[in-house]
């Protein structure tokens, strides 16, 4: 049961800077047996992991269904979403499944039209602020010394400086930032908190023996890191992709939502811009703040409980009690 | 001492990052857009003060960016933020932001406080009680309210108290046609138009400390002292909070004194959605108005407040557990 999952996942509860906790990380000692699992084996088990755990089970649907919408928006909302064609805050109705925009839009084909830009986001950050991190964050612990000290530095500064504030300022000069501006400023900005967990990982493995045998074969750095180290880190990769990629789901609705984005793009965050600063509770339109809304919640559920349960494979510790009952120690009442 | 030393000097060289960061924004980006607005600018300030606010935002060509920036950190240092341009006009930048802060601090302050003590506590208890109704129902419940953004909860429960229920107000702070004073009537008004951003905020935070609490105390409860006072037969309650509580704590302790120093910057979003006169509200109106000289301001004071409070919480960390000290 506890390798379901190779190389030990360790997502949010690893090093986070604060806890130097005994027990709660098993950074490297599950590492030793995984040390060489193949990537057909690995993949099975992830199968047999995502549909082993509820959590996970849920947070794969969901995003499969986003994506869907996200690919295909034509098939399931037949309206332009900008198109203001219609008779202005119409309630729901057969047409309308969610009633019209005080601008006379159709707030279905807004909803469904909104996806794509949304999961750009989601997977473009979570992509590209995955590889830096896993760049700087595995050649820090790896080459050691004043590259440590310097990649370090670099990561903890932009660990404290405060995210959401730095993206309004950059925000606010940029006047009205696109799709492609959004994603590139929030990579930027948001690496550097996976960056730390994945360091720490690939230092408890720099001493390991396959890494030993690389070195002496000859090898250099960038094939040891790229074909050595990172292949046996897979999980917590994936949990570093989800994290950033929930991340980049909140920040943009956030900053679309204040006005920051571009407000002609159609995404969820816009929406809600929109509706808000026409008062769309005040005129009976609360479908128009309640829908984008829930869609931004059902994203990042799917998201966030996708890394809970890699969280929960990879440490079993934290399962629910349901599956350790048999064990567990006997407690007064 | 060489810790704090250490930390000292990672204090400083952040704070460097950010002033830089201020700095050279502007001027990086395409057609330096303050220049932009600060050019165009006309009225309600006195040539004066316009004159330096060009000065601090590079419309002196002649000046080097070396000087220009020299310059600006001196100002900085001697406090000189120079006067708003849009939101009030003239005024001095330092003077609108510390009227903001009481309201930022007792709003989210006093969340922030409520929260760590809620959450800290039901973390304890449904660990304690592993596998209980409270300890099913609460993670996956907070696993979902941790990904709900901020400002839509608040949209949310505008909708339905104040629009539909009509039981609380949600704008402003306090009503209009009531003069601010230390009197009964306005100190309730002020409280009742705090319910609704407080309990947002309250809300959305509470999950991380009780998952964090929670999975601490699990790992906690496993230890063999926990055990061994088990042996010995002492109460329950003993176990609980003198044994498993109090050195699981740690993680939550320090994730507190860090979250104060969230309370300043932290809250934009309900600020916002609220119309509540803080530090947040005011950084977006700076926002929306292009009034560069007071969001530099801003976040120049977000961001030290979160470094003080980062420096705090590294050194409480290193006298709590001397564990720590030794690691990098």
């Amino acid at each position: 049961m506890a390798t379901l999952i190779g190389p030990g996942g360790t997502g949010d509860t690893g090093d986070t800077g604060q806890l130097p906790a005994p027990t709660l990380a098993p950074a490297g000692g599950m590492l030793g047996a995984a040390g060489g699992i193949t990537g057909a084996r690995s993949a099975r088990r992830m199968a047999r992991a995502v549909t082993s755990n509820r959590k996970a089970t849920v947070g794969t649907a969901l995003l499969v269904l986003f994506c869907f919408v996200g690919l295909f928006p034509g098939l399931i909302a037949h309206d332009n979403p900008s198109a203001e064609i219609y008779p202005r805050s119409l309630g729901p109705s057969a047409q309308h499944l969610l009633g019209t925009t005080a601008f006379g839009q159709d707030i279905w084909a807004q909803v469904i039209y909104g996806t794509r830009p949304v999961l750009l986001i989601a997977f473009g950050v979570g992509l590209g602020a995955t590889v830096i991190a896993t760049l700087i964050g595995v050649a820090a612990a790896y080459l050691g010394g004043a590259w440590d000290g310097v990649l370090n530095l670099l990561t903890d500064v932009l660990l404290v400086i405060p995210a959401f504030p730095l993206l309004i300022v950059i925000g606010s000069y940029l006047h009205g930032a696109g799709t492609g501006v959004l994603i590139a400023v929030i990579t930027c900005i948001s690496w550097s908190y996976t960056a730390r967990q994945l360091r720490a990982q690939a230092r408890s493995l720099r001493t390991r023996d396959f890494l030993e045998a690389a070195r002496v074969r000859g090898e250099r750095s960038f094939y040891i890191i790229t074909v050595e180290i990172i292949p046996t880190m897979t999980s917590l990769l994936v949990a570093a992709f989800l994290t950033n990629a929930l991340y980049a789901v909140l920040f943009s609705a956030s900053l679309q939502f204040i006005g920051l984005g571009n407000p002609s793009v159609v995404s969820w965050g816009t929406m809600l811009y929109w509706a808000e600063n026409n008062e769309a509770f005040q005129t009976g339109q609360a479908l128009w703040i309640i829908v984008p809304g829930l869609c931004i919640v059902a994203l990042g559920a799917a998201f966030a409980l996708l890394n809970y349960a890699f969280d929960e494979i990879g440490n079993p510790a934290l399962r629910p009690v349901r599956s350790m009952r048999r064990n567990r120690v006997t407690r007064p009442r | 001492m060489r810790f704090v030393l250490r930390r000292l000097s990672f204090f400083v060289l952040t704070l460097w990052v950010a002033l830089t960061l201020n700095f050279l924004l502007p001027r990086l980006m395409p057609g330096n857009p303050a220049l932009a607005v600060i050019g165009q600018y006309k009225g309600g300030v006195s040539p004066q003060a316009l004159k330096a606010l060009k000065a601090e935002f590079g419309l002196n060509t002649h000046q080097s960016m070396l000087s220009q920036y020299v310059t600006y950190l001196g100002d900085v240092a001697t406090g000189k933020f120079g006067i708003s341009l849009t939101t009030q006009p003239g005024n001095s930048v330092g003077r609108i932001v510390l009227d903001a802060i009481p309201w930022t601090l007792g709003l989210v302050g006093v969340t922030t406080i409520l929260a760590f003590v809620l959450g800290t506590g039901i973390g304890i208890i449904g660990a304690w009680r592993r596998g209980g109704r409270l300890d099913s129902i609460m993670p996956p419940i907070f696993v979902v309210m941790t990904v709900i953004p901020y400002f839509w909860i608040g949209l949310v429960l505008i909708l339905v108290f104040g629009v539909k229920l009509h039981w609380l107000p949600y704008f402003f702070s306090y009503n209009y046609t009531l003069t601010p004073g230390l009197n009964a009537a306005f100190i309730s008004n002020v409280l009742e138009h705090a319910i609704l951003p407080a309990f947002t905020l309250l809300i959305t935070t509470i999950g991380t400390w009780i998952l964090t609490m929670r999975n601490t105390m699990i790992t906690t409860l496993a230890e063999d002292y926990v055990r061994m006072a088990r042996a010995k037969g002492l109460a329950g309650h003993r176990i609980m909070l003198d044994y498993a509580a109090r050195n699981a704590i740690l993680p939550n302790l320090t994730g507190f004194a860090m979250s104060l120093g969230f309370v300043v910057g932290g809250a934009i979003l309900i600020e916002e959605v609220f119309n509540y006169q803080g530090v947040g509200y005011l950084l977006l109106q700076a926002v929306n108005n292009d009034d560069y000289p007071l969001m530099q301001a801003l976040f120049l004071l977000i961001t030290v407040t979160v470094l003080v409070a980062i420096l705090i919480s590294d050194v409480a960390t290193a006298v709590l557990d001397p564990r720590t000290r030794g690691a990098r």
